[in-house]
């Protein structure tokens, strides 16, 4: 069991009461409430422009709300910002790790920003590499590394300072389907070890991965509850047939 | 007719096609379905004639792609990934353009477009750089067919869109489908592959199988069952850990199994299963999607 | 050919969308107007200066006095002979040597006549104009409160030193000329061309009926009209505004200019040839050809007084070239004869660079 750095006195990961977001004239996020238990696999659907990656931003303390009650990690977002970056993780499929430097300079990298003692980041490189398959390849340049391997390795890095929550920002972009999965069994394994995950997807089937899924449309939230009990409601067999039917 | 024969690129180590040869007739909808890295940018880029392979032919309704390249650039409508528009022109002024270019204008092939411009008509005098991801993609679609080509070639038309405006645009290339342009599209969303005439499964610059999505489970040559039980996580677990375990994957709410022995069962993976206190079990024999394959067919390939 | 004036008339609308035409088309005039108009005319104080006094009596003794009190000078140094001055000026300290004749007490009142000489460092043309002025001025205004002597100080200016022009203006007028045509022609097309391959629609082009050929006289087109534009505003501002004058031909002037553009732009063209991204070009034309264009030309710093190596490196460099045609022309009034020197170095090398650009563009992806 891993030694998680979790606030004591809350009990839920994410706690969102009517989110507003306002860019001048426009909503990007209109009364947004849900909540997210810790060691959830939460999935955020929605069409680009819906509002998720407003959203997001928000609760990684990238940007600040309209107004709302926000808390993560327990921690309030508009006092505790900086607090509540040390507690999470953060991937993305546009960036995460450096080209043109080695696995290994990039796990110093993120994990001593992170605070990680040089004793820790090399116990937990080891660790890291034997788990996605790479041992004995930390001086390998992130480039020269097939796309698949580097998705599954930014994820592990993203993690490596064992936050609470972790926001996955489509990570599976453009991946082999084998890879895919074997990415989400990554993201099992650290939901198993109580990291909550909060992911992003174009890929409606890796919303059925997920605990509860959330769907946006407009800014708002216009479907909350688990893959299966979306489907039983809206008598779809699927994610996407869902999706269709919820969205216009 | 678009016929490749052999192709083979190399960038400096990297083998982008090795071997790759194909058939489309005209007035399919052919799809070249594979993740990132798989070679169809490479391969579309071969056929259009803006790149020369090392090895192989490529012939484009009868004109070689290296020697009557001319030709081929004239009956082609090409949208290269990431939907290249002009951000700063509007989208009248995009359309204007792309038509100019090929000696048409806008009203001599509206017929061809207007079922995709209709949907962004209301738009026209906005710029491009101010439009949605789903209605970019629609203006590319346009001003790839305004001088109404033979064949249109769309590499990753869908990536980074959502699904409904994916959904809307695969409906709209069945329309072009209806009048006469062969269409060669590439994705890495597998169940767009059902939407096709004919697949080709492309990975790491080979292809791995053609055929028409609805035949190409045959040869799979395994059981493939669906399972699922309260929990996911131990359920792949427990199958990794079984003896005769062939392939263990994730779908979804259930996970897909096949297994190394004939004689495999529902039953026999029920009581497997419950032996190791499994709730709520639920096992079924499937037939293979195009995802299953593809993975079946990686996995070949590897071993 | 429709489709060509089709490319053409997109080019115009990118250009004229692109903030940074809105800023050099407008912002360049002004900031000239600024730079060389105004600020370079500044008030001097404590300048230093030195004085060779022949005579040493009271009334040079006075002048000096009353010079040395006005606010505008500090003595540096007294010297005592002429072969100090080169010494003095070379250091660089001084801006100005007041030289007394001998004898200038009595020569004031008994031949009514004494001379100084009023030497300044001419490398710096607008401050030495300015000391010059105020010396004067001091000069005049011991005349005019000494008035029973009845005679006069006839001072003589006299430059020295590292420059013959005298208006800094007729300096900079050419040089910032063949800067902003560097500019434009160079380094925005340069952008362009790689602006498209960056957006992904250069594949599309290639793959249109459009020639290679078209497509580069397309992007080129619009960035030579401004260079156009600009070159003849230069140059007009230059002469009623900052009366420097034409004294040549002001069609062999727009003769060479026009050469010039053209070899810049082919400058570009070659540079968007090796760039994959806009600010790699912006970076590769900063570095590589404004920098050598300021540098390297005689615009700001002369020719003659760089190492040998850098000067022989000049040889290579259009501009330089450019430069020299510009000034002969504007400043000698020299004629197509005089400068043909200049003129076939510049075809020749806009003829290499249009080679080179040309072989280098290419019509498939690789």
């Amino acid at each position: 069991m891993l030694n998680l750095d979790m606030s004591i006195s809350q009990d839920k990961a994410i706690s969102v009461k009517h989110m507003y977001k306002k860019f001048g004239n426009f909503t990007a996020n209109d009364d947004l409430n849900f909540e997210v238990d810790q060691g959830e696999i939460f999935g955020f659907l929605g069409a680009n422009g819906a509002g998720k990656t407003t959203a997001m931003k928000i609760l990684c303390g990238l940007s600040i709300p309209t107004s709302g009650e926000i808390k993560v990690a327990g921690l309030d977002i508009y006092t505790q910002t900086e607090k509540i970056k040390k507690k999470i993780g953060y991937m993305s499929q546009k960036f995460s790790l450096y080209e043109d430097l080695t696995i290994a300079e990039n796990i110093r990298f993120y994990a001593g920003i992170y605070g990680l003692s040089s004793n820790q980041i090399r116990e937990r490189r080891g660790e890291l590499l034997e788990k996605v398959g790479l041992a004995g390849k930390e001086k390998s340049l992130i480039a020269d590394l097939p796309l698949g391997w580097k998705q599954k390795l930014a994820f592990a890095v993203s993690i490596i300072h064992n936050p609470s929550i972790v926001f996955l920002d489509e990570p599976t972009g453009g991946v082999d389907p084998i890879t895919r999965r074997q990415f989400w069994n990554q993201i099992y394994e650290a939901a198993h070890q109580g990291i909550t995950v909060f992911v992003t997807t174009h890929y409606m089937d890796e919303a059925e991965y997920c605990d509860r899924v959330s769907i946006m449309d407009k800014g708002k939230i216009v479907a909350l509850d688990s893959p299966s009990a979306l489907k039983r409601e809206n008598n779809v067999n699927n994610i996407y047939d869902l999706f269709l039917k919820i969205v216009r | 007719m678009i016929v490749a024969d052999k192709l083979e690129k190399k960038f400096g180590n990297i083998q982008a096609l090795r071997d790759v040869s194909f058939e489309i007739k005209d007035g399919e909808l052919y799809g070249f379905i594979g993740p990132d890295g798989a070679g169809k940018t490479t391969l579309f880029r071969i056929i259009t004639s803006l790149m020369i392979q090392d090895s192989g032919k490529a012939t484009v309704f009868g004109f070689d792609n290296v020697k009557d390249f001319r030709k081929i650039r004239n009956i082609t409508g090409y949208m290269p990934g990431r939907f290249s528009l002009y951000q700063d022109l509007s989208v009248e002024e995009n359309l204007g353009f792309f038509a100019s270019v090929f000696g048409t204008t806008i009203e001599e092939n509206y017929e061809i477009i207007k079922d995709v411009y209709i949907q962004i008509e209301p738009f026209k005098k906005r710029l491009a750089g101010q439009l949605s991801g789903g209605m970019k993609q629609k203006l590319a679609l346009c001003c790839s067919l305004i001088h109404y080509p033979k064949l249109l070639v769309l590499d990753e038309p869908t990536t980074g869109v959502d699904a409904v405006s994916r959904k809307e645009f695969w409906d709209l290339l069945k329309g072009l489908i209806a009048k006469g342009i062969t269409v060669l599209v590439s994705t890495p969303y597998m169940d767009e592959a059902n939407l096709c005439d004919k697949v080709s499964l492309i990975q790491n610059g080979t292809i791995l199988k053609t055929d028409h999505p609805g035949a190409i489970a045959k040869g799979f040559g395994k059981k493939l069952f669906d399972i699922s039980s309260d929990n996911i996580y131990q359920l792949i677990q427990d199958l990794k850990a079984n003896r005769n375990v062939d392939s263990v994957f994730p779908f979804g709410q259930s996970v897909h199994y096949t297994d190394k022995t004939e004689d495999v069962s529902e039953q026999k993976l029920k009581k497997f299963l419950n032996g190791k206190n499994h709730q709520d079990v639920r096992v079924k024999e499937i037939e293979p999607g195009i995802e299953d394959v593809f993975m079946k067919l990686m996995q070949m390939k590897e071993e | 050919m429709k489709r060509f004036l089709a490319f053409v008339s997109k080019e115009f609308k990118h250009m004229w969308r692109d903030p940074r035409t809105v800023v050099i088309l407008f912002g360049i005039p002004v900031t000239q107007l600024l730079i060389f108009g105004y600020v370079i005319s500044t008030e001097i104080k404590d300048a230093k200066i030195g004085i060779l006094d022949h005579s040493k009596d009271e009334v040079t003794l006075a002048i000096t006095n009353k010079i040395l009190s006005s606010g505008y000078f500090i003595l540096e140094k007294n010297l005592s002979s002429p072969d100090e001055i080169e010494e003095l000026f070379k250091k660089g300290n001084i801006k100005e040597v007041l030289v007394f004749e001998n004898q200038f007490a009595r020569k004031l009142v008994e031949e009514k006549r004494a001379h100084i000489q009023i030497l300044t460092d001419a490398s710096d043309p607008n401050t030495a104009t300015l000391l010059e002025n105020y010396t004067q001025g001091v000069l005049q205004n011991y005349i005019s409160e000494y008035n029973n002597i009845n005679g006069q100080i006839i001072s003589t200016p006299f430059r020295m030193y590292y420059n013959e022009e005298l208006n800094s203006s007729a300096m900079f007028v050419p040089g910032s000329i063949v800067l902003i045509l560097m500019l434009i022609s160079a380094m925005m097309t340069s952008i362009s061309i790689v602006r498209e391959k960056e957006l992904g629609t250069m594949e599309i082009l290639l793959v249109s009926p459009l020639r290679p050929i078209q497509i580069i006289l397309g992007k080129v087109i619009p960035y030579f009209s401004l260079s156009m534009i600009n070159m003849t505003v230069v140059l007009a501002m230059g002469y009623f505004v900052f009366d420097v004058p034409i004294r040549g031909s002001v069609v062999l002037l727009f003769f060479v200019g026009v050469l010039f553009i053209l070899l810049a732009l082919s400058l570009g063209i070659m540079i968007s040839t090796i760039a994959r991204t806009q600010q790699v070009a912006m970076i590769i034309s900063l570095m590589g050809l404004m920098l050598p264009t300021m540098l390297l030309s005689g615009f700001i710093f002369p020719l003659r007084n760089m190492p040998e190596v850098l000067q022989i490196l000049s040889l290579i460099m259009p501009p330089r070239w450019f430069l020299e045609a510009l000034r002969s022309i504007m400043l000698k009034g020299a004629n197509i004869v005089l400068v043909w020197k200049e003129i076939l170095i510049l075809t020749a090398m806009l003829l290499f660079f249009i080679g080179v650009s040309v072989k280098k563009f290419k019509i498939r992806i690789e």
